[in-house]
């Protein structure tokens, strides 16, 4: 059996909030440029791809395809500024790309798309795939007997979708516990409430019930994502769920919890403001 | 009158011949495939004894994913096994893994360029008694449109057990649709097969008659009878690979017949037809006769009723080429 070493960006809990505040301000200078895109879920998840990227997985930027680096995969495509922000924060690709986002000839499409650039793990924008794939190479990964962990990341209303619970069926029966799966629980989707659109709730027992051992957390503690991510790693004989309560919009607050910016970006009035209201906080 | 150079089958014509189903074809290929290959792993949606994997997933059981009913899943779980080299055959009912799972299929599959092979069992009238929604007449078209994918549709036991073999040795998503009929054995197991390749099974020169899957022994069958009966010469063009078609080929007969017509257990739009229409308008522009379903949905009924019902049975098949060489005749 292979050895991990463990190549991740040792930087204390003060650094991560200050990294993932600044990816804040990065994703609206990318949406603002971009003119499209979906506002509140990247800016309300920047805490947990902060403590996965610069905390959590085994990964090494110089080495994007290592066999056994730990894998993320981003279901939710259209939240994908924050993943690009990050990735490139990490090291992964330069910041130029970042301005390209949405653009004609870019690297950056507005849903993510497998290995256009190191470090997209998948393609996704058409909702309830990603936790299908990354089942996909969990199973790869015990064929292979490799130890890396598989991360995968849905949004609340990509529950609606069908795929979701075959996978959420698939999974603990197979006892893939190199699964982890954070569910963005920040009750919005594009024509409302989650609770209004299609209710979840209650969505721990459901997970549950289909033998996934659940955490739920608050999506904005740096700390809280990072233990839940550890004791994911403890469990052995089935995949884990992590229901990451957030704010979409986290950090602004014309935006927050106003699912109108689910799928709107600043004008550039507003992203001054927005900025400005985000350095404030650190 | 068969191609001798393709070490045809010459008892295909007796009533003795022996006939196979291409399924039993698939599940014997897919398990002397995986016996060379480690990296074939093959998924089924509950489907395994129909589709004939029952001898795999017990010679293989750690190479055998079961998903349950869950075609979506099993497409995007096959998408996830490709990224790590694994070569996936993710199985079912074509009117089910084609349909269902159309999305997971353009989205994980196609748009990466994934190496799975998306398999289809009991392809058009092949599963008739169960009626209309058992009877993929629309899968060719389904698939065919997708970028990067690679249709083929075998006609008999031999060649569907080929095709298994053959679809390993590309690197991407193919699409692989067979029988699951008993059809006379054509092919033998020195007749070639390659991906993208057509071959002339009779040689004439009066009209070019492409087919591909099953039906290619009804296709045979009239093409014998209007030689035997109206001494009408037509070339026979087997053509299992949809796309990317054997164009030179197909081109090269039409210039010297003159007038083409595709066979096909599938929708006249968008599959065979639909394809050498394409083809013949932008390249060649040629009289084209489609026989096919002719945009309508099928029935219950067995295999042979449902082939005579829907006109793609031999006398059928015989009787509209003749009216089509008339009508043009008459044209001219």
């Amino acid at each position: 059996m292979p050895v991990n070493k463990k190549k991740t960006a040792k930087i204390g809990i003060e650094e991560l909030y200050k990294t993932s505040n600044k990816l804040k301000q990065t994703v609206i200078d990318m949406l603002t440029e971009a003119g499209s895109g979906h506002t509140a879920g990247s800016l309300g998840t920047a805490e947990i791809f902060t403590a996965l990227y610069f905390q959590i997985l085994n990964i090494n930027p110089k080495k994007p395809y290592k066999k056994d680096r730990d894998r993320f995969l981003l279901s939710n495509g259209h939240i994908c500024p924050i993943w690009y922000a990050t990735l490139s924060e990490r090291g992964f690709f330069p910041k130029s790309e970042l301005w390209k986002l949405r653009k004609i000839n870019s690297k950056l499409q507005g849903h993510p798309k497998k290995n256009s650039l190191p470090g997209i793990e998948n393609t996704s924008g058409s909702l309830g795939q990603g936790l299908s794939q990354a089942i996909g190479i969990a199973i790869a990964a015990k064929m292979d007997d490799l130890d890396y962990r598989i991360y995968c990341m849905t949004g609340d209303g990509e529950l609606n979708e069908g795929q979701i619970w075959e996978s959420a069926m698939f999974a603990p029966n197979k006892k893939l516990n190199n699964i982890t799966w954070i569910i963005d629980r920040n009750n919005i989707q594009s024509d409302g409430k989650t609770e209004d659109v299609m209710p979840l709730e209650n969505l721990k027992d459901k997970l549950e019930s289909f033998n996934w051992f659940v955490i739920e957390i608050n999506g904005h503690s740096i700390e809280e994502i990072i233990s839940a991510c550890k004791m994911a790693k403890s469990i052995t004989q089935r995949p884990t769920a992590i229901i990451a309560h957030t704010i979409p919009g986290e950090g602004i607050e014309f935006m927050e919890n106003n699912y109108q910016w689910h799928g709107k970006v600043p004008s550039k009035k507003e992203a001054i403001a927005a900025k400005e209201e985000l350095r404030s906080i650190i | 009158m068969l191609n001798a150079r393709l070490k045809l089958n010459q008892d295909v014509f007796l009533k003795s011949a022996t006939a196979r189903s291409p399924r039993d074809g698939f599940g014997e290929g897919v398990i002397e495939l995986a016996e060379k290959n480690l990296s074939v792993v093959v998924l089924s949606a509950d489907l395994a004894e129909s589709t004939k994997l029952k001898d795999f997933a017990e010679k293989f059981p750690q190479r055998f994913i079961q998903t349950g009913i869950a075609e979506q899943n099993m497409c995007s779980i096959a998408a996830g096994l490709s990224t790590e080299g694994k070569i996936p055959y993710a199985v079912s009912h074509a009117v089910f893994i084609a349909y269902r799972s159309w999305d997971q299929i353009r989205l994980s599959i196609c748009m990466n360029n994934a190496n799975v092979k998306i398999c289809g069992s009991h392809e058009g009238f092949s599963n008739g008694p169960d009626g209309a929604s058992a009877e993929p007449l629309e899968d060719i078209a389904l698939m065919r449109v997708l970028p990067n994918m690679v249709v083929v549709s075998p006609i008999d036991y031999e060649q569907t057990k080929k095709a298994v073999i053959e679809v390993s040795k590309i690197q991407g998503p193919v699409y692989l649709r067979f029988s699951k009929a008993k059809i006379p054995d054509l092919t033998t197991k020195e007749t070639p097969f390659r991906i993208g390749k057509a071959d002339i099974f009779v040689e004439g020169k009066d009209i070019t008659v492409i087919s591909c899957g099953s039906i290619t022994y009804e296709a045979l069958l009239a093409v014998r009878n209007l030689r035997a009966k109206y001494k009408i010469e037509a070339e026979l063009i087997v053509s299992p690979t949809i796309k990317p078609l054997d164009e030179y080929r197909i081109l090269e007969s039409i210039r010297k017949t003159g007038k083409a017509v595709t066979i096909e257990e599938h929708q006249i739009n968008g599959g065979l037809g639909g394809a050498i229409s394409e083809l013949l308008c932008e390249k060649l522009p040629s009289p084209l006769l489609r026989v096919g379903m002719n945009d309508s949905f099928g029935e219950s009924g067995s295999y042979e009723e449902l082939k005579d019902k829907y006109v793609l049975s031999a006398h059928h098949i015989e009787n509209k080429i003749l009216k089509f060489l008339k009508e043009k005749k008459e044209q001219k």
